[in-house]
């Protein structure tokens, strides 16, 4: 613009714009009082009266899922094995677990999974502390804890995705991954409060992967593979809520009583009837459940004589699952698409009118 | 028509200048770095782990490339919505950054994604999934991108004297202008929604349900500095006059919405009784020095003399984008603790390589286009 263009202008200005100065800056102010009038409501509501929570979601009817027990753990990896062929899943080698007759080939000797993976859908972790003497004794002793996914009543891996890959079944609330419609965002990674989902970074065309309960095979009436050849019944698959029942039976039990434990399938249908066995409870159950109340609840359970922070779970975690905040807000911000409508429609009036006052823009 | 069509001007002279050939040197190295990505993988160009699924790649080219992305937003909805025409002269230049801002945050995101043979599925409605925040900030972006191209099309069809088509896109073209402006508002505070879900892994200093505020306040501030910052530089680069009048008045609203993030920032952290993690909770360092050049570039600003001194409103622009910056990179990279640990991340050096050169590009394309096409405000010498 030349200077004689933008004299001209500031001139025009000066004589017609306090007034539009002044609302610009009342509009300002004005917004930036309701701004934070806004933003005290909302950060200082309770929880309850959070007009931007939307209500927890509740277990599907035939939720099922895993109760592990940790005092019945004797960490054989088993599950990890079995695991691993069920799902036809490559082997995994840890750093430290290379054979020291490996070298030049790509064929690992040993499956060695340290972690969960795009390799490894379960995988059993160990606890130890000082002298490691005792077994499920945080002090001097060791304990054992498996990891695979939790099948969340209110899952944010499904919340995130933006196309639909990851799906919980109405019907068994398994959280399903379908890797031909996956975009490979990792959203589903990054948000999963139990850091379960692992992408493979290794590969040009990475999927996905998780636990999916071993879907293939409860459609055959088979058990999922880990609970299937666990020797002690420390993995247990069964309707939630009776897997919680039984939880709630083994947190109220005593040192020294003899108390029986199931195998396979709690009620004895899925994979058919199997023994149990009898044991003494040596170590003290911790009361705390794992998954019957962390982040709105899962389908999948753990009970332990060491508290769960130690196993390096995360506890001290909301009762409700992220997604009743994030989609709170969203749904709230765009209900039924009307206020995004009106603003636009304010907009364009605007912005129709701007421009034709000023024909040569 | 006739007195608008010199309005802008291309600025002419050599393409081939020492910067643009090492931006494309960049780009070059860049490239290198990307076929070894859709050859072997992302870990073969790239620190990413499943405890930091997302790096520098969504954190800087995406979330943070977006905001710089911002300028044609606020000067749009200066100049067209509130009517301040004054701004006018800004408007090409901040449209042309957004577009290259955006499209080549676009381009990351293909560049990231393990899947991107299916990124498609985001536009199809089969594979919709609404509950998603990242499928309305992605169809959000998609949208605004091709609006930005509409926007900047005038310049496209004025160097090559389509008028008729000019003159009738002309007359829709406050509805692109509207959704110009409704767009970036909704997906950039979006951005800052797409981390609520992330919960107790984002350190309470970060964590809250005001972070789409957060998110847009810092795009609307983002897009004012990078407006003043860009016009410096080109004023001294291109030996051009500096547009300071114009600025002063940007560095006027950059004083209000930089106060409003550090007070509603102070006002959350105490509302949430958070504000004892200031001293010595996780990243709090981080924390003080996002403080640091938030304040110290509004501070700048207060003396009315200071919004009329180039320097002053050079140094401040930059601390409020670097403040910016760190803001949004704390909420997606540096607040951010995985769940079940430990892991680490920092990015590779192949994986910076192509960080730099996607804005690498971004400079490239920049340069080419002011020198060909009539994008900045004529000079006319003889009125001055």
């Amino acid at each position: 613009m030349s200077k004689n263009m933008m004299s001209k202008n500031m001139m025009s200005k000066n004589e017609t714009s306090v007034s539009r100065r002044g609302f610009l800056r009342n509009a300002v102010k004005g917004s930036a009082a309701a701004a934070a009038a806004a933003c005290t409501t909302m950060v200082a509501a309770p929880p309850e009266a959070n007009a931007l929570v939307r209500p927890p979601k509740p277990l599907p009817p035939d939720a099922v899922g895993l109760l592990y027990d940790s005092t019945l753990c004797i960490g054989c990896k088993a599950c990890v094995t079995a695991c691993k062929e069920v799902n036809h899943m490559p082997p995994d080698v840890g750093p430290a677990q290379q054979g020291w007759n490996a070298g030049g080939g790509d064929k690992p000797i040993y499956d060695s999974p340290v972690e969960l993976s795009a390799r490894t859908l379960n995988v059993i972790k160990a606890y130890s502390h000082g002298t490691g003497a005792t077994k499920d004794a945080a002090e001097n002793g060791f304990a054992f804890i498996k990891r695979q996914c939790l099948h969340c009543a209110d899952p944010s891996c499904v919340s995130v995705c933006p196309v639909s890959a990851m799906t919980k079944d109405t019907r068994t609330g398994i959280v399903n991954h379908d890797p031909s419609a996956c975009i490979g965002c990792r959203y589903c990674v990054l948000s999963c409060p139990f850091g379960v989902p692992k992408y493979d970074y290794n590969d040009a065309f990475g999927e996905i992967k998780k636990c999916q309960l071993c879907k293939q095979q409860l459609a055959k009436n088979e058990l999922p593979g880990c609970a299937d050849v666990c020797p002690t019944g420390a993995t247990l698959f069964g309707r939630t809520e009776d897997l919680k029942a039984e939880a709630k039976r083994r947190t109220a039990l005593k040192v020294g009583e003899h108390a029986h434990f199931p195998r396979g399938d709690i009620a004895g249908k899925v994979g058919g009837p199997r023994d149990g066995h009898e044991k003494l409870v040596e170590a003290a159950y911790q009361p705390h459940i794992y998954g019957e109340k962390e982040l709105g609840g899962t389908q999948c359970l753990a009970v332990s004589a060491v508290p769960f922070d130690k196993l390096n779970l995360p506890t001290n975690v909301p009762e409700n699952g992220y997604p009743t905040l994030s989609e709170g807000i969203q749904h709230t911000l765009y209900a039924g698409m009307i206020a995004p409508a009106t603003v636009f429609a304010g907009l364009a009036y605007l912005a129709h009118r701007n421009t034709k006052n000023h024909t040569d823009e | 028509m006739s007195s608008q069509a010199h309005e802008h001007q291309p600025l002419g002279g050599r393409v081939l200048t020492l910067p643009f050939l090492i931006c494309a040197a960049l780009v070059a190295v860049a490239g290198v770095i990307l076929f070894q990505r859709y050859t072997q993988g992302l870990a073969a160009a790239s620190n990413l782990n499943d405890g930091y699924p997302w790096g520098i790649w969504v954190a800087i080219d995406v979330v943070i490339g977006s905001a710089f992305g911002c300028a044609g937003y606020v000067i749009a909805l200066l100049c067209y919505i509130l009517n301040r025409g004054e701004y006018h002269p800004l408007v090409r230049p901040a449209v042309l950054a957004s577009l290259f801002g955006y499209g080549l945050a676009g381009l990351a995101v293909l560049v990231d994604l393990g899947r991107y043979w299916n990124f498609y599925h985001m536009m199809l409605p089969w594979y919709a999934q609404p509950n998603s925040v990242m499928l309305e900030v992605g169809l959000c972006v998609a949208t605004y991108t091709l609006v930005l191209v509409v926007e900047f099309a005038p310049a496209f069809l004025e160097r090559f004297g389509i008028e008729g088509l000019r003159a009738k896109l002309n007359k829709v073209l406050w509805v692109f202008i509207a959704l110009g402006v409704l767009l970036p508002t909704m997906h950039q505070s979006s951005l800052g929604t797409m981390m609520v879900i992330v919960g107790h892994k984002l350190s309470p200093l970060w964590q809250s349900q005001m972070l789409p505020v957060f998110f847009l306040l810092t795009a609307i501030l983002m897009g004012f500095a990078i407006v003043v910052w860009e016009s410096v530089m080109a004023s001294l680069n291109f030996r051009r006059p500096m547009e300071t009048p114009v600025l002063s008045k940007l560095a006027g609203l950059m004083l209000v919405v930089a106060s409003l993030f550090v007070v509603l920032r102070f006002v959350d952290l105490i509302v949430r009784g958070q504000i004892g993690q200031i001293f010595g909770g996780p990243q709090s360092g981080w924390f003080v020095v996002e403080m640091v050049l938030m304040i110290s570039g509004l501070a700048l600003l207060i003396p009315k003399a200071n919004r009329n001194r180039s320097r002053a409103l050079f140094l401040s622009a930059s601390l409020l984008l670097a403040a910016g910056i760190l803001y949004r990179l704390n909420v997606y990279l540096i607040g951010f603790t995985p769940a079940v640990g430990p892991w680490h991340y920092f990015p590779s050096v192949k994986e910076i390589m192509v960080t730099v050169g996607v804005f690498a590009l971004e400079i490239a394309l920049y340069l080419l286009f002011v020198k060909k096409l009539p994008v900045m405000h004529a000079v006319h010498p003889e009125h001055g």
